[in-house]
């Protein structure tokens, strides 16, 4: 079969000298040199469409079913979190950061915090770093679900929804708990947190540690060795080691491939050091590779949990915050009642923090991959820049390169298994 | 410890090697960051990648910074990171603002930069040389208020609502659409006359 392959116009953003628009190709006309008079077709996918995950529009170039050319468009939902950042407060940027990647607020807003704390030189306390790491775990294993579930159902499968549904939502009841808020939980601040756990939480976390891996045996029973599942998957989207680094990948995306770089083992923050964990790395760095990476990460997060809890009840009773509350607030009746406390309360309201002059980059593992925070200042209490290294944007770019010569359904499965939140790419 | 010493191995055999386009080197929050000059920007970044004991073979991020004093150069930011030696190293290109803001691209280095190049020549309006396909990816396509990170573009935008409402209004119909669109519609025979005469004719508009 002879097949024709069309002028790429990409680069040549415009019209052609007669006017017609030249970015993509144009249909070949009926009775073209191909044997079969196969057309190559464009079609659109998106920005509304459940099976993109959020706003995000593909257009396929086609030839019979199979793709020859991908091209994203992101940019729906930009909203210029960055910009704003430069306008706030460091502790101000907190609530932004919890609608970025908004499937896991609690890791962003952990991020924020440690990238300003590098910023400005603040030791954190050792309970302070223990909620913390709850905080991420707890991220982790509701993103991932989200993406197990929803993965599930672009392949066909509908009940792991319902079962990671159910889990995500035990999280998401823990969460509110805690943060009071489900998505906006604007979690840390600067030298410390929020709040600490109420009372009575530690249990509903345990529980929820105890009977959580039955779910994942559960989904790891359904799709692990189920044909249907194997045949969607395997082989399918397949990223090698060295391709994965080039494209800058991270996170299980990058792990699939057989790249075995996690933040948390390799720059630890946070003491991850001291945890005992493992880091499941992939081999062939197909879409099923990374289904087996994602789900074994949550074995482990759930690994974690339990050592954090068990901290926890050791440091119980123990301080959240730093104890310089020229960077944290006084205690609400404490700035009620003592003038120094007051004054502390007031200037950090009006005036913010100065971070000294100079910058830091920062990057956590968070569940897409890692995220990091670049802050810039100039000795004021408002960043000159705030840049985020969106994992799912930087992992997004090598669809184009994933779809090529695959299937349209193929597309769909291997647009799943990037795991991608809008939120994060458009910013 | 003087801030010198705390540079990562490395910067010195840079520095050798590179002599007078490495311009600064400095320690802030325990990163190295080393500023190069334009013209080698790119040179130097290839080596990094390739030298033996240096294998700074991850891209970690690309992004730029305007600073608030206008007279300051504005700044492309490197975040290479080497994998196997598990160190950063940030390299910085000063572009000054009074010349043309261009830089070689990255893209034959790294396939990663392909989008971070994007991204920095939209909100930036720092030009890529080289780079196969350098157009705005966050903003629209027919965006002509300017480049939304630099300090010199207002936090709500060069118009005001009003404005931006009237100018969608007065556009041509196919200034609301981008140049895919409008070339599907073209492939499928389904630009209606008038839009083709005036695309034909330049005149496709812009929404700001």
């Amino acid at each position: 079969m002879t097949t024709r392959t069309l002028e790429m116009a990409l680069a040549t953003p415009g019209l052609d000298p007669s006017g017609r628009p030249a970015r993509l190709p144009l249909r070949p006309k009926k009775g073209s040199d191909d044997e079969f008079g196969a057309e190559h077709m464009l079609v659109n996918i998106g920005p509304q469409h459940p099976a993109t995950h959020g706003v995000l529009r593909l257009v396929l170039e086609l030839e019979g079913e199979t793709v020859k050319r991908c091209i994203p468009h992101v940019g729906y939902l930009h909203s210029g979190f960055e910009k704003l950042g430069e306008y706030r407060h460091y502790n101000q940027i907190i609530p932004l950061t919890d609608r970025t990647d908004y499937l896991s607020p609690m890791a962003n807003n952990v991020c924020l915090a440690l990238a300003a704390e590098k910023l400005m030189g603040i030791e954190i306390t050792e309970r302070c770093q223990v909620l913390r790491v709850i905080a991420c775990e707890m991220s982790r294993i509701i993103s991932h679900l989200v993406w197990l579930g929803t993965t599930g159902i672009d392949l066909g499968a509908f009940t792991p929804f319902l079962w990671s549904f159910y889990q995500r939502e035990r999280i998401y009841n823990l969460q509110e708990a805690w943060t009071g808020a489900r998505l906006t939980t604007s979690l840390t601040r600067i030298g410390g947190m929020m709040a600490d756990v109420p009372e009575g939480w530690e249990a509903g976390l345990r529980e929820f540690c105890r009977t959580f891996p039955d779910t994942l045996n559960e989904v790891d029973t359904m799709f692990t060795r189920n044909s249907i599942w194997c045949g969607r998957t395997q082989g399918v989207g397949a990223m090698t080691a060295a391709e994965a680094i080039n494209y800058s990948l991270s996170g299980p995306m990058l792990r699939a491939s057989g790249v075995a770089y996690d933040v948390r083992k390799d720059r630890p923050y946070l003491g991850y050091e001291s945890y005992d964990f493992d880091v499941p790395v992939g081999e062939y760095g197909d879409i099923y590779d990374r289904y087996r990476v994602r789900l074994e990460e949550m074995y482990q997060s759930n690994r974690i949990l339990e050592q954090a809890l068990d901290r926890l009840a050791r440091l119980a009773g123990a301080p959240v915050n730093t104890a310089d509350h020229r960077v944290i607030l006084p205690p609400k009746h404490r700035a009620m009642s003592d003038m120094e406390a007051m004054i502390h309360h007031f200037k950090q309201v009006m005036e913010g923090v100065a971070a000294p002059p100079g910058e830091a980059y920062l990057g956590i593992e968070n569940p897409k991959g890692e995220l990091g925070y670049y802050f810039v200042s100039d000795g004021t209490a408002k960043p000159v820049r705030w840049r985020i290294r969106p994992p799912s944007f930087i992992n997004l770019a090598c669809l184009p390169k994933l779809c090529e010569g695959a299937l349209l359904s193929d597309v769909i499965a291997i647009n799943a298994s990037v795991d991608i939140v809008m939120g994060e790419i458009d910013r | 410890m003087t801030a010198e010493s705390m540079l990562v191995p490395g910067v010195e055999a840079l520095r050798a090697a590179f002599g007078g386009a490495v311009l600064r080197q400095t320690v802030s929050c325990g990163d190295s960051i080393v500023t190069v000059d334009r013209d080698r920007a790119h040179e130097v970044l290839a080596w990094l990648k390739e030298t033996p004991g240096q294998e700074f073979d991850y891209l970690t991020d690309i992004t730029a910074v305007d600073y608030r004093d206008p007279e300051r150069a504005l700044e492309v930011v490197y975040q290479l990171r080497s994998l196997g030696r598990r160190v950063d190293l940030r390299i910085k290109v000063p572009l000054d603002k009074s010349q043309p803001l261009e830089v070689d691209s990255v893209w034959d280095l790294w396939k990663g930069a392909d989008w971070l190049e994007r991204e920095v020549y939209d909100l930036f309006g720092v030009v890529f040389k080289g780079h196969p396909d350098l157009r705005r990816i966050l903003m629209w396509e027919t965006y002509a208020e300017g480049h939304p990170l630099r300090k010199d573009f207002p936090l709500r935008g060069n118009f005001s609502r009003a404005e931006q409402t009237r100018q969608a209004l007065a556009a041509n119909p196919e200034a609301h659409y981008s140049m895919e669109e409008l070339s599907i519609a073209d492939a499928f025979d389904e630009l209606p006359d008038d839009m083709k005469r005036r695309l034909a004719q330049g005149e496709r508009g812009e929404i700001r």
